[in-house]
C-alpha cells in the first residue's frame, strides 16, 4: 500500500533521511516511532508531495510519487503536525465549501459530509466560530475532519493526538481503531502509549534510517530484555554502585524509589541480586521480574537504552 | 478545481475586509479628483496676500485638468493598493502553513497561484469601475461629460498598467518565504519599474506610458503606446510565468 525505497533527503549538511525504505500493507495502523530529528515528518512530507526526495522512491497504491501524470494526492488524507487554517474561516465553511469540492465532492453530499466530520471530532458546537479563535487541541481535531473528508484510502497522520487532552486523545485514538482494516494509515508519533493501543505494526526510524520494522507482538517478543525492578523505602545507597559493576547488570535507571535493572540473562541475575539486597539494609518493598514496554525496546533500539 | 481556489480568494478579501478598503480609496479617489481639478485654482486664489497679479496666472480649471488629476491620483493610490493587497497572498499562505494544508489536496500549483492573480485583476477591475463611474459623475456636474468610450478605454489602459505592479508584488511573494521580504520584493520591483520608465527613449516602451496614451485618448490627442502596452502585457505573462515556475518546484 505505502512502499519506499532507500530515499534520501538532505538539507544542507544534514542528511535527514539516509536511504530509509518500508513497507506498509493494506488496511494497518503502521506506528511511525522515532526520536525528534530521526526523519519521520521529512518522510510524512515527501509522502504528501510537499518535499522531493534527493534519490530513492517512494508509492502509494502503486502510484509513485512525484512521477508525471502518477498523482496520489486524492489518495491520501494527510494531518500535518501543526495543521494551519484560515482564521476568517468557519469549520464548517472550510470542509463544506474549500476541501470538499477539491475532491469533487459538492452540495448536500458536501455538506452532509463535513457536518459528519464536525461531530465524528468533537467540532459541531463550534461549526460557526472563526477557527482563527481554536486551541491547538481543536485545530488538531479540524485537522483529522479535513484529512478524512473523502474517506482516503491512505492516511498519513503526523503526531495527531500530540496537542490534545487525555479525553481528547481516546476519542481520536478510538477513531483510529474504527479506520483498522479499512484504510491504511502511516501514524507518527512520539507517545509511545498510543502505538502500543492502536498500531499493529511498528516501524523505528533513527538517524534517517529504518532500525526494526515488525508487528508490535514480535518486536516485544523479540526484543524481550530481562528486567528487574526493585523498589526500597529508603533508596539504594551503595548497593547501586556494586549492582553497576556487576558483569550480568547491561544497565540501571533509578526513578524515585524503583531501580530498574537491565540484565543479560535473567537466571544469572537473580541470584547474587537477592543475595546483595538481604546483604544491605534496604527496605525493600518489591523485587519483581517485569516484561519490557514498547518505550525499553524503543529507547533500547535508538541507542538510549533503558 | 479553480472556481473553488477562485471562490476562496474573493471570500477571503471580503471576509478580512481588505475589499471594502480597497473599494473606498479608489471611490475616494474617483470623486475627489475632479473636485480638487475644480476647486484648487480657486483655493489657491483665495490665499491672502497673495502676490499681485500671480491670481491671474492661475488658469480657470478645464476638463483636461479632472482626467489629469483622475490619472495622478489613480495611478499612485492604485500602485500602492494593488502592492498592499497582493504582497502578501502567497507568502503569508507558505509562513503560516496552509499553503502546506493545501497542496496536499488535488490542487494545481499553477492554478493557486492564477486564482490568486485572476482575483487580485478582478478587484482592480471592479475598483477602477467605482473609481471611474464616481469621477464620470462628478466631472459630469462640475464641467462636462467626458467622451464615454475614451474614458473607458483610459481605464483599461489603466488596468493593464497596475496590473504589471499587481502581477509583478504576486511574483515577489511568490518567490519570498517571508511577508517582509515579500514586501521588500514588491516594493524593488516598483522602484525598477518607475526608475526604467524615468530613463529618456526607455520610457516610451515601459508602462507608465499607458496613462499618457489614456489621457490622449480622452482629450483627443493622436498620442499611442502600442510597445508600451505590449512591453506591460509581457512583464504580467512573465512575472506570472516565473511565478507559477517557481511555485511548481518549491519545497513547502
Amino acid at each position: 500500500m505505502i512502499r519506499i525505497e532507500n530515499l534520501v533527503k538532505t538539507y544542507g549538511s544534514v542528511r535527514a533521511l539516509d536511504g530509509l525504505s518500508l513497507n506498509v500493507k493494506p488496511g494497518v495502523v503502521y506506528g511511525f516511532l522515532g526520536p525528534n530529528g530521526a526523519g519521520k515528518t521529512t518522510s510524512m512530507r515527501i509522502l504528501s508531495g510537499l518535499a522531493l526526495p534527493v534519490s530513492g522512491r517512494a508509492w502509494i497504491m502503486g502510484k509513485e510519487i512525484g512521477q508525471p501524470g502518477s498523482d496520489v494526492r486524492s489518495l491520501i488524507g494527510v494531518l500535518p503536525e501543526e495543521p494551519a487554517f484560515y482564521g476568517w474561516m468557519t469549520p464548517r465553511e472550510y470542509l463544506r465549501d474549500f476541501v470538499a469540492p477539491l475532491y469533487q465532492l459538492h452540495g448536500k453530499v458536501a455538506a452532509r459530509r463535513a457536518d459528519e466530520l464536525l461531530e465524528t471530532v468533537g467540532l459541531k458546537d463550534a461549526a460557526n466560530r472563526r477557527i482563527g479563535g481554536f486551541s491547538r487541541g481543536m485545530r488538531q481535531r479540524m485537522g483529522l475532519a479535513q484529512a478524512l473528508i473523502h474517506q482516503p484510502p491512505v492516511l498519513l497522520l503526523d503526531e495527531p493526538v500530540s496537542a490534545l487532552d487525555p479525553a481528547g486523545r481516546k476519542e481520536v485514538l478510538e477513531l483510529i481503531e474504527t479506520l483498522r482494516g479499512k484504510t491504511t494509515i502511516l501514524l507518527s508519533t512520539h507517545i509511545l502509549a498510543d502505538v502500543e493501543r492502536v498500531c499493529d505494526v511498528v516501524g523505528i526510524i533513527a538517524r534517517g534510517r529504518l532500525i526494526v520494522q515488525a508487528r508490535r507482538e514480535d518486536l516485544l517478543a523479540q526484543y524481550v530484555t530481562p528486567l528487574f525492578e526493585i523498589e526500597s523505602d529508603n533508596g539504594f545507597g551503595h548497593w547501586l554502585e556494586w549492582v553497576e559493576k556487576q558483569d550480568f547488570v547491561i544497565s540501571v535507571t533509578v526513578s524515585n524509589h524503583t531501580a530498574r535493572l537491565l540484565v543479560k540473562d535473567i537466571h544469572t541475575a537473580q541470584k547474587p541480586l537477592l543475595e546483595s539486597l538481604a546483604k544491605e539494609t534496604l527496605s525493600v518493598r518489591r523485587f519483581e521480574m517485569v516484561h519490557p514496554s514498547l518505550e525499553d525496546v524503543f529507547l533500547r533500539l535508538t541507542g538510549k537504552e533503558a | 478545481m479553480f472556481q473553488t481556489l477562485l471562490a476562496k480568494e474573493f471570500r477571503e478579501q471580503w471576509r478580512t475586509w481588505k475589499i471594502i478598503v480597497f473599494l473606498a480609496v479608489f471611490l475616494i479617489t474617483g470623486i475627489l479628483s475632479p473636485v480638487l481639478a475644480k476647486y484648487t485654482p480657486a483655493l489657491l486664489k483665495s490665499i491672502p496676500n497673495l502676490p499681485a497679479g500671480l491670481a491671474d496666472l492661475i488658469p480657470a480649471p478645464t476638463v483636461a485638468d479632472s482626467v489629469a488629476q483622475y490619472l495622478k491620483n489613480t495611478g499612485q493610490f492604485g500602485i500602492l493598493l494593488v502592492i498592499l493587497l497582493t504582497m502578501g497572498v502567497m507568502a503569508q499562505e507558505k509562513e503560516r502553513g496552509t499553503a502546506a494544508m493545501l497542496l496536499t489536496k488535488p490542487v494545481s500549483r499553477s492554478a493557486v497561484i492564477l486564482a490568486k492573480w485572476l482575483a487580485g485583476m478582478t478587484i482592480l477591475l471592479t475598483g477602477l469601475l467605482v473609481d471611474g463611474l464616481a469621477c464620470l459623475a462628478y466631472t459630469l456636474v462640475l464641467f462636462e461629460p467626458l467622451p464615454f468610450g475614451a474614458f473607458w478605454t483610459m481605464n483599461l489602459l489603466l488596468l493593464v498598467y497596475l496590473g504589471v505592479y499587481l502581477t509583478v508584488a504576486l511574483m515577489a511573494s511568490t518567490l519570498a518565504r517571508s511577508q517582509a521580504i515579500a514586501a521588500a520584493g514588491a516594493f524593488a520591483g516598483l522602484i525598477v519599474l518607475l526608475i526604467l520608465g524615468s530613463l529618456p527613449r526607455l520610457s516610451d516602451y515601459m508602462p507608465g506610458q499607458l496613462a499618457i496614451w489614456g489621457n490622449s485618448l480622452v482629450l483627443k490627442g493622436d498620442i499611442s503606446a502600442w510597445p508600451a502596452l505590449g512591453v506591460a502585457a509581457g512583464i504580467i505573462v512573465l512575472a506570472l510565468v516565473i511565478a507559477c515556475l517557481r511555485f511548481e518546484r518549491e519545497e513547502i
